[in-house]
């Protein structure tokens, strides 16, 4: 199928999938001088970037940066309110979301792993809440049983399956958010946030299914201000800075390595440390421990 | 974090020296707040506990929720039509049956429903005790007025007496109510919640609806959980007692504060369904599958509800 170029208005029943993406480093998101505004703050000032099928790219930046929203905009949650972002080459906009085949495929495209569990785990049980997306896609049920029998068995689930989300660890929520999307078989996956508040062991767990992820061709998309985080699962780091713009955009080792960069962008900060009795500064991440000697 | 510098001195201080944990000899009085909180935790634990008795192995968990459900609603309806008090009470005694048949307590479950009981229906019926506002044959007599008692155009009659069709007519009534009452506890302590909602698709309750109350039930415990951080961090940070107007403000804006973050996790839930793919029709997956025991046990329900009717028609 054709698709139409971003500059297009929404199709009718355009079907949008990496299918039509065969292989690598074909850009999947263009984002063109996006701007968004709360109703007292500038979220996004003019930010463009794009991203490429098989990246996975780490959204950098302090609190308030923008990450949240970015992500939000690249699921088709909200709208920029300048500028446009193209997907898979259409235009990502309200109107083209309100196409029923459009939005179909856009959604079982694209998953979106929130930060905050609670918010993402609202069906009663752990079995209905990995099989709501897998239903609202339209599967045939046989299809939904085995995806999400397929979820529960690969995290680990299959304990909780009948259990209802309010009463599991946070770690398990977390989980059970992350299969509820796995379930769709999405092509593209946002994590906002995924390691805030996990215990080691989990934070380790997601970070290996991650990677795995990447290995077997996923995009992922990752927002946040971890930078040990960062340099485990990204490919490329783009930096957002406290003023909503690109800071900076490029290899991760490159970014880690640049230090003015990262104290730009409140990213780290001189921090006192004693070390061998002698106090000295350097810099320091916010999060996890990130020494820049 | 500001420079050691400008860390004010008294927040570096030790205070007095550490904590004279000594007692001041009077101790404070549970306030309203702390009731609350108290309150908010024993429904999240009673909701626990529910859950818990609905994964155990036992008659009414292993029966399908639909079954179940339709069987337990008929017996209910049947009750509430029958007036012969020991045919009640061997609907009550069935009850008994099946909660043990279902690995609960007896001593709890009895206790679960007589403890209010007698509170709610005795308070309705302790009226219709007395000849003076339900005539009738004196059982026995409390007080002799010694001549005609009237109030206006009312007439209380000579005694205050306990009558037999009162007593007959109380007693009807609760055991009615508690049997009624135990049905309905079995059915929800027997039952996972969602698939007490799902059942109810059955009797055509409309999708969103069921929806909305399962998503409600959900969040509640959520907001529950927020409520209680908040009244125990004030705990925590309290010395002494506060004054009721000081409760009130406190109450009032912890409302305030729950409602926005209710607003903002309302967004945030919306946007997640649309996420992944809800675009206002709700769907849900049914799993229900009935068995020959299902039939089986609505079969033997039936025939004790028309037994139970029939012979409440015979006796009277």
């Amino acid at each position: 199928m054709e698709l139409l170029s971003c500059s297009g208005s929404p199709p009718q029943g355009v079907t949008v999938s990496l299918a039509e993406f065969p292989g690598d480093n074909h850009t999947i998101y263009e984002v063109d001088t996006v701007e968004y505004r709360y109703e007292d703050a500038d979220a996004l000032a003019g930010l463009s970037l794009s991203i490429k099928s098989g990246e996975s790219v780490v959204l950098l930046g302090a609190n308030g940066s923008g990450k949240s929203t970015l992500l939000k905009m690249l699921d088709g949650l909200i709208f920029p309110t300048a500028g446009n972002i193209c997907v898979f080459g259409a235009e990502l906009s309200e109107a083209a979301l309100k196409d029923e085949g459009f939005s179909r495929s856009f959604r079982r495209s694209v998953g979106f792993v929130f930060q905050n569990s609670d918010a993402q785990l609202f069906s009663p049980t752990v079995r209905d809440e990995i099989a709501f997306g897998p239903l609202h896609m339209g599967l045939p049920p046989e299809e939904i049983e085995k995806r999400t029998g397929d979820t529960l068995h690969i995290l680990g689930l299959e304990h909780l399956s009948e259990r209802p989300p309010y009463h599991l660890s946070g770690g398990e929520k977390k989980k059970v958010a992350l299969a509820s999307v796995l379930a769709v078989g999405p092509d593209v996956l946002l994590f906002d946030e995924p390691t805030a508040g996990l215990d080691p062991k989990t934070e380790s767990f997601l970070i290996r299914l991650i990677l795995q992820l990447t290995a077997a061709g996923k995009t992922i998309i990752t927002a946040t201000q971890d930078l040990r985080l960062a340099a485990e699962i990204a490919g490329r780091i783009v930096v957002l800075g406290e003023d909503h713009k690109l800071a900076g955009d490029g290899p991760t080792a490159a970014i880690l390595g640049d230090r003015e960069l990262l104290l730009a962008a409140n990213l780290i900060h001189d921090h006192p440390h004693r070390h061998d009795g002698i106090e000295h500064f350097h810099p320091h991440s916010h999060l996890k421990d990130h020494h820049g000697h | 974090m500001t420079d050691e510098s400008s860390t004010p001195d008294w927040m570096t201080g030790n205070g007095d020296g550490g904590c004279q944990c000594l007692s001041a000899g009077h101790t404070r009085r549970e306030s309203a707040i702390q009731k609350s909180v108290i309150g908010m935790s024993h429904a999240i634990r009673n909701s626990l506990f529910s859950e818990r008795v609905a994964s155990r192995p036992g008659l009414l968990q292993e029966t399908d929720p639909r079954v179940k459900t339709a069987g337990l609603l008929g017996l209910l309806v049947a009750t509430s039509f029958l007036r012969n008090w020991y045919i009640i009470l061997a609907i009550y005694g069935l009850t008994l049956v099946m909660a043990s048949a279902s690995s609960i307590s007896l001593l709890f479950f009895i206790k679960r429903v007589w403890l209010f009981v007698p509170v709610f229906a005795g308070i309705i019926a302790l009226p219709s005790l007395f000849n003076i506002f339900r005539p009738g044959d004196p059982l026995f007599t409390i007080w002799d007025f010694g001549r005609e008692l009237s109030l206006g155009p009312l007439s209380f009659g000579t005694t205050l007496a306990v009558t037999h069709q009162g007593l007959k007519g109380a007693v009807v009534l609760i055991l009615r109510v508690a049997t009624s009452v135990s049905l309905a506890v079995l059915w929800a302590l027997t039952t996972h919640w969602a698939d007490l909602l799902k059942a109810l698709r059955v009797f055509l309750v409309p999708r969103i609806f069921l929806l909305i109350l399962s998503m409600t039930y959900r969040y509640i415990f959520l907001i529950l959980g927020l409520a209680t951080d908040m009244f125990t961090a004030r705990t925590s940070r309290m010395v002494g007692s506060s004054s009721p107007r000081e409760d009130r403000r406190f109450v009032a804006s912890s409302m305030a504060t729950l409602l926005g973050k209710s607003h903002t996790l309302s967004e945030d839930v919306y946007s997640a369904m649309i996420s992944r793919g809800y675009t206002g029709e709700p769907l849900t997956i049914h799993r229900f599958k009935t068995a020959t025991g299902d039939w089986l046990w609505l079969g033997a329900i039936i025939l004790f509800g028309i037994a139970a009717t029939g012979s409440d028609r015979l006796l009277g």
